[in-house]
């Protein structure tokens, strides 16, 4: 990369439908520079996974542009934007399907082509960054749903990602893997982009947020300012926690 | 929760045995249950002898006999048929407790439960002193397809959390008063049968898009490669070569 | 219906896992075409699927109770070849990992767990949806039902040419096909239903249905609505069934062929014993006893394994007719 600065992530004019004719995106607009954490807001249905699986090129844009730091995606470009864009599944399960832990982390870096000691190396980092290297022999499947779900975080940290994409992180989690996720999140030096619900979670970890509504981008600013417009909010189908008072600063 | 613990078919050891290359264990246990297999049944020696064999193995692999006895239940239903041989045999027929049996059809049983018996024994002991993965890498080895090893990994990766999601949603059915008695309620089992496959099938599809993410092309990474030294092949092969050496001695 | 080691003499054994070996060869090929990149984790998911499934037991008569073997069930979920390999690595696994089958009884449990009950309930499945004009229900009931007595009736007639007890063989297989016609009626319920449970929520999931979906309708602005007639996707696979018939009888005469050529070219120690004792004479009163072909062996002049291929050719031939006869009235109708 030169020495200006490349977004971290560009979509322009996204718009997709699917096979069977049910639009689901509308021309969504965004950018993220690089280091940046972002939360993408909104409720069931607004189109969040949709966009998410547009980002590494799973689902292919109808009309419009994806750019992975500078990357457009495109079939050509396959290899290198899932290279480039760490995508971590809501179920950990689905993500983790190799039969060991160290196997799981691996797998990516080992398809794109590293081998040996320095797929090692590569492994232990990203499992070290999650706390679960003493975990590296085990089977994914006897582990809790907090630690699999940190393991999952390094199956994509290991690619040595652009920019993290997670959706929903704080789904079925109790308040300590929740806190201890954040935790780690916070220490990486990546790009992140959460997609969720969860408004403390998002106003915790994220200074920005995005709030997708109906296929496209509603609102765009500070978490805290988003969080704090009720109307806003009620717009959309977002709701603060009962009792959740914005605590001040 | 604790998915995986229900059976454990692994003992976690550090026996010669345990450490043993997969695919010389599994070359080693086919070999000896075709040596079983072939053997006549007339000669009893031999099968003591090869009963001994695996008794030696267990020994030295520190599987203790009451893990073997339990996991041998899976040995039942055709141990019930082997007894219904004598009586539906053809041929001479003897009077045994007052029971009318034949005895090609006694030979019969006595030959399935022997070599049954072995058989299952020693698979026993290879799934107790190796990691399923471990074998499956063994069986790559050995030149099995590895499209075959990679959908048994698949299946061994997933099978605890289907087998969780179908113990769920009886959970789900009996909780809301439903008992399975006779034929009548099959439907409503079935229509759950349907619905784990959906989940099963969406979920097949969902980690296939996961390893996509990851740079997945249609190839699965080696990421072991086990090799086997001379000696390793040589200790392994000793279990069906003395069972040879015990059959060949006694013709 | 795991059978452990020690049931069948070992030529036999060793005769049915090539034949395994290689129905499984054609099935890798065919799920490659059926699912590309996708057979791995499909297959396996589909494989853990068959396995869970397997659990269920259901009441069969007083006391009884049978579980199911799913065969059938995979061939119309995901297709025949994929069918196939998922119940032939259920049943590696079962073997390898539970113990559940003998490792040299592998080949034998793949060739009538695996390739039979898909066989058979896929063909039934696919006549029947032909004729009776996309009863999937319908067809997947008899599929299924069909299914399980045949492959008890398999392992009968393997079990008489190599298995390591003396059977009288109509009696065996009578006995057999009774109990798991019953059998058969319980795997049938569950298929059927669990089929159209996912036909109701996940058409597009029912490989064995692909061909039967209704065409899109385009609604207009005033209430019209017109019909798509060509599909988007063609409709592409269940078409195949011609190829994957003949790579069945295929299947069938080598089966056939080699079984008997090994079986009866080494006799087992049972055979030994019978020869000493003087009682093979009593041994040899079976149902057709005094036929050419009755022993597989060279009693009419005819070689071994040639009987054997002779018989399934036999059998073939009345069931092509059979169904040339149905198909040719179907199209008449159309």
């Amino acid at each position: 990369m030169g020495t200006f600065v490349v977004n971290s992530l560009d979509v322009r004019q996204l718009a997709y439908a699917y096979p069977d004719g049910t639009q689901a995106l509308f021309g969504v607009d965004l950018s993220i520079a690089r280091g940046e954490r972002v939360a993408l807001l909104g409720p069931n249905g607004a189109g969040k996974t949709t966009l998410v699986m547009h980002l590494n090129g799973i689902l292919t844009a109808g009309h419009g542009s994806v750019t992975v730091a500078g990357t457009p995606v495109r079939k050509d470009t396959l290899k290198e934007i899932r290279q480039r864009v760490g995508l971590v599944f809501q179920d950990p399960d689905d993500q983790l399907f190799m039969p060991t832990v160290k196997d799981d982390v691996a797998f990516g870096p080992a398809n794109a082509g590293v081998r040996g000691e320095e797929l090692d190396r590569v492994v232990k980092d990203a499992l070290e960054r999650v706390g679960m290297l003493e975990a590296a022999d085990r089977p994914p499947h006897h582990l809790s749903f907090g630690q699999r779900r940190r393991v999952a975080v390094a199956t994509v940290l290991a690619m040595a990602p652009e920019i993290l994409v997670l959706d929903e992180p704080s789904s079925n989690l109790d308040p300590a893997a929740r806190r201890e996720l954040a935790e780690i999140l916070r220490s990486l030096d990546v790009t992140v982009l959460m997609v969720t619900h969860d408004l403390p979670y998002a106003l915790e970890l994220c200074e920005r947020s995005l709030i997708l509504s109906g296929g496209v981008i509603a609102a765009d600013g500070p978490t805290r300012e988003l969080l704090s417009d009720a109307e806003l909010l009620a717009e959309h189908r977002l709701e603060l926690p009962y009792g959740f008072a914005i605590p001040a600063v | 929760m604790g998915a995986g613990h229900h059976h454990q078919l692994y003992l976690p050891g550090d026996s010669v045995v345990h450490r043993l290359p997969p695919q010389c264990k599994l070359l080693a246990v086919f070999a000896f249950a075709i040596v079983v297999v072939a053997t006549p049944r007339e000669r009893f020696w031999a099968f003591a002898a090869y009963a001994v064999l695996l008794g030696a193995v267990a020994l030295v692999a520190r599987v203790p006999g009451t893990y073997v006895l339990r996991r041998m239940a899976i040995e039942v239903p055709f141990v019930l048929f082997a007894f219904l041989i004598p009586v539906i045999g053809l041929g001479e027929r003897t009077t045994i407790l007052g029971m009318s049996l034949s005895v090609p059809g006694l030979w019969a049983a006595w030959n399935i439960l022997a070599k049954a018996t072995l058989g299952v024994i020693a698979s026993i002991l290879l799934a107790a002193t190796t990691e399923p993965r471990v074998i499956l890498i063994g069986a790559q080895r050995l030149r099995l397809p590895a499209l075959l090893v990679q959908i048994a990994m698949f299946m061994l990766r997933y099978m605890d959390v289907i087998v969780d999601e179908m113990r769920r949603m009886r959970v789900a059915r009996e909780s809301r008063g439903f008992e399975a008695r006779d034929l009548r309620q099959v439907p409503v089992i079935a229509r759950s049968a349907g619905a784990l496959f959906i989940r099963s099938y969406e979920r097949g599809e969902r980690v296939h898009l996961a390893m996509l993410s990851r740079g997945y092309s249609g190839q699965m990474p080696i990421l072991h490669d086990i090799s086997a030294s001379v000696r390793q092949w040589g200790i392994a092969l000793a279990l069906p070569a003395v069972a040879l050496a015990v059959w060949g001695l006694s013709w | 219906m795991h059978v452990p080691d020690g049931f069948f003499n070992a030529a036999t054994s060793v005769s049915a896992g090539a034949v395994a070996a290689a129905g499984v060869a054609v099935c890798l090929r065919g799920a490659r075409r059926e699912l590309d990149d996708r057979t791995a984790p499909m297959a396996g998911l589909v494989a853990a699927f068959i396995f869970a499934v397997q659990m269920l037991n259901f009441p069969v008569a007083a006391g009884t109770s049978g579980h199911l073997l799913g065969g059938a069930l995979a061939a119309i979920l995901v297709g025949p070849y994929t069918g196939v390999l998922c119940m032939a690595v259920v049943l590696l696994v079962q073997g390898v990992f539970f113990a559940d089958g003998g490792l040299t009884a592998l080949g034998i449990n793949i060739t009538i767990m695996g390739i039979v009950t898909v066989l058979v309930g896929w063909g039934v499945f696919r006549l029947v949806t032909r004729l009776a004009g996309g009863k999937v229900a319908l067809a997947a009931f008899l599929g299924s039902l069909v299914s399980v007595p045949a492959a008890a009736l398999v392992f009968t007639v393997l079990f008489w040419i190599g298995g390591t007890a003396p059977i009288e063989v109509g009696a065996v297989a009578a006995a057999m096909g009774g109990v798991h016609v019953l059998i058969g009626v319980g795997e049938a319920v569950i298929t059927a239903v669990t089929v159209s449970a996912v036909l109701a929520v996940r058409p597009d999931l029912v490989y064995g249905a692909r061909g039967l979906a209704k065409p899109l309708v385009l609604r207009g602005a005033e209430g019209t609505s017109t019909t798509v007639d060509e599909q988007p996707e063609p409709a592409a696979a269940p078409g195949k069934l011609r190829p994957f018939l003949l790579g069945g009888l295929g299947l069938a005469l080598v089966l056939a062929g080699i079984v008997s050529f090994f079986a009866s070219s080494s006799p087992d120690g049972l055979e030994a014993v019978a020869e000493n004792k003087g009682f093979i004479d009593q041994a040899s009163d079976h149902l057709f006893g005094s036929w050419a072909l009755a022993d597989y062996g060279e009693v009419g002049g005819i070689p071994v394994g040639v009987a054997g291929i002779i018989g399934v050719g036999a059998v073939l031939l009345v069931a092509g007719a059979v169904a040339y006869a149905a198909r040719g009235r179907a199209k008449v109708k159309a």
